[in-house]
């Protein structure tokens, strides 16, 4: 039997019957993919128009990034804006993603919600508000200001990626640790933990990601020495597209690329236990 | 405490002669595990809720910080506004719609795959689902203007003659929104779809259901929950989208959430941006709370998560 007639799926269509799925499939995930993918070799163009495939390699625009001062110091502060955020924001959510899951409080499902209500807010409205507060009290421009306004960002993402990990873990491993004389804290470090240790990678490495990535609130809050990259690259695509950004966003696609394997590792042998 | 065991003793509770300490025991450990919720909390509460509830305050002052409904008022009868807000929802409408029909096929299809090989096709949904936005939007706007890229090869292939306006109007706009959306979509539409039961189309095609119909009676209704999920997420964030519209758009595509940022930006009218982001958020609320009538709230959450 031939391919085109072979029976496929339980329904027993044949390959040629939805041969248009086929094709409707492969082009969903090639514009999904082609963007990120056609903006790296262009950004090693020579040209000023970014050309694809570039007529003369070269380096410019990575060259005039690392000459840039501004551009510089703005990639130092996404850097540090995004592990202090993953310093405040895991620990932090990693502790009420416990607290909720383990006491059976009434009030569990309303602190629950009310956690992941930054997730569900337009950004633009923390921003603000954010911004707004931050005048009163002097925090604009700052780099704590600044981190702790992605630290709630990030905070319903690690929250809500520790509980669904908790959901599937069984809490009587940590009662027998404590029956046997281990502390609360010296039973969760021990024995959950461990467990539960690749969620809690994978929430880290979103928190970071969510800082690093953010733009609106940055936009608001970050600006003179702790404007962040992200901050400028908006203010860059306003004007003109300036090709030192192709540059830069290969670099971004770099770092959130191997962040992705790296969760994508870590994930699989979450599975595999 | 000396009451409590008496009390406990001439209740007859010989079975539990510590019920007093249990209890005791039993509140302190729910406030201890209370205060482990607490610097979280805290911290959502002063950032975001105070300020927010702030803003809330701030659009009902006039400029002579007297209490009015002014704001409120230009909204409704200002036709620049209406403007805004059909706009808003065409923009998200638009880029829902285009997300299911793009998304959907996607989705059937990796289900359909053995789960390594669907792996492998997932990166291609996960890869931009963790690379940033406003690359994203950049790598956009270079591929679609006039000279780039689709333009070129376009006019190569005969396709049309002279450069088409892609970026900075509606077109660019929805382009850009459906690849940032696409992924929210497809994530939770494979989960559901992966949890199925093939049985079921087994049974279908058995009862002599063609293809066509197993799909259509079986599949679809099956897999309607995560689809409804995953839809509703892509229009909630649709509604409070900037970046992509604000470069793609080019100023032809005027959303709820540039307006208040330009009210704040060029004007310093936070009276006027408060009024605008109320609106905008008792929408988005008012949208997520109908459909978690319809659908379990964590269900939604657990969506994004695959199966």
């Amino acid at each position: 039997m031939n391919w085109w007639k072979r029976p496929v799926s339980e329904t027993q269509i044949t390959n040629g019957g939805r041969l248009w799925l086929y094709v409707l499939a492969w082009l969903v995930m090639l514009f999904l993919l082609a963007p990120t993918v056609i903006v790296i070799p262009m950004s090693f163009s020579e040209s000023q128009y970014l050309e694809f495939p570039p007529r003369v390699w070269s380096l410019r625009w990575y060259e005039h990034y690392l000459e840039s001062p501004e551009w510089i110091q703005a990639t130092f502060t996404s850097l540090k804006a995004g592990l202090l955020t993953m310093l405040v924001a895991t620990p932090i959510g990693v502790m009420a993603a416990y607290g909720l899951f383990v006491s059976k409080l009434r009030a569990a499902s309303l602190i629950f919600l009310i956690l992941v209500t930054p997730i569900m807010v337009p950004v633009i409205l923390v921003a603000i508000g954010v911004f707004y507060v931050y005048v009163q009290v002097s925090l604009v421009n700052t780099l704590p200001g600044l981190v702790l306004a992605h630290s709630i960002l990030a905070i319903p993402l690690v929250v809500i990626v520790v509980s669904s990990a908790l959901k599937s873990y069984d809490m009587n491993q940590e009662m027998a640790a404590r029956s046997l004389g281990a502390s609360r804290l010296r039973a969760f470090m021990v024995i959950t933990l461990p467990q539960i240790r690749f969620s809690v990678i994978t929430a880290a490495l979103l928190s970071f990601l969510t800082s690093f990535d953010e733009v609106i609130v940055a936009m608001f809050v970050s600006g003179g020495e702790n404007s962040t990259l992200t901050r400028n690259m908006f203010n860059a695509l306003r004007d003109q597209i300036d090709p030192t950004i192709a540059a830069i966003s290969t670099i971004m696609i770099v770092v959130s690329t191997s962040l992705l394997v790296l969760a994508q590792l870590f994930g699989k042998s979450d599975k595999a236990e | 405490m000396s009451e409590a065991v008496l009390k406990n003793f001439a209740a007859g509770s010989a079975q539990q002669p510590n019920r007093a300490e249990l209890k005791r025991d039993a509140s302190r450990e729910r406030l201890v595990l209370f205060g482990l919720c607490s610097p979280a909390l805290l911290l959502v509460l002063v950032i975001m809720v105070l300020p927010v509830g702030w803003l809330f305050w701030l659009s009902f002052l006039g400029d002579d910080g007297s209490f009015t409904l002014e704001h409120y008022q230009r909204m409704v009868e200002s036709k620049s506004y209406a403007r805004i807000f059909r706009n808003t929802f065409e923009v998200s409408l638009l880029t829902t719609g285009i997300c299911i029909l793009a998304g959907y096929p996607l989705a059937y299809f990796l289900s359909q795959l053995p789960r390594r090989m669907a792996n492998l096709c997932l990166i291609t949904v996960l890869l931009p689902f963790w690379t940033s936005l406003l690359v994203r939007t950049y790598a956009w706007l270079v591929l679609l203007q006039r000279k780039g890229l689709i333009n070129e090869w376009a006019m190569d292939i005969g396709l049309w003659d002279e450069p088409v306006k892609l970026v900075h109007n509606l077109t660019g706009t929805l382009i850009g929104m459906v690849h940032i959306m696409l992924p929210f979509l497809i994530l939770p539409v494979y989960g559901s779809m992966r949890a199925i039961n093939r049985d079921y189309l087994k049974a279908a095609a058995n009862l002599g259901a063609s293809p066509t119909q197993a799909f259509w009676q079986v599949f679809l209704p099956l897999s309607l929950p995560g689809l409804f999920a995953g839809a509703l997420i892509v229009f909630v964030l649709c509604l409070g989208f900037f970046v992509t519209p604000a470069v793609l758009g080019g100023g032809k595509v005027v959303m709820v959430s540039m307006r208040i940022a330009t009210n704040i930006e060029l004007f310093f009218n936070w009276g006027a941006a408060s009024a605008l982001g109320v609106v905008l958020l008792l929408m988005t609320l008012a949208i997520l709370g109908a459909a978690t009538k319809l659908l379990r709230f964590d269900q939604l959450l657990g969506g994004g998560h695959g199966s």
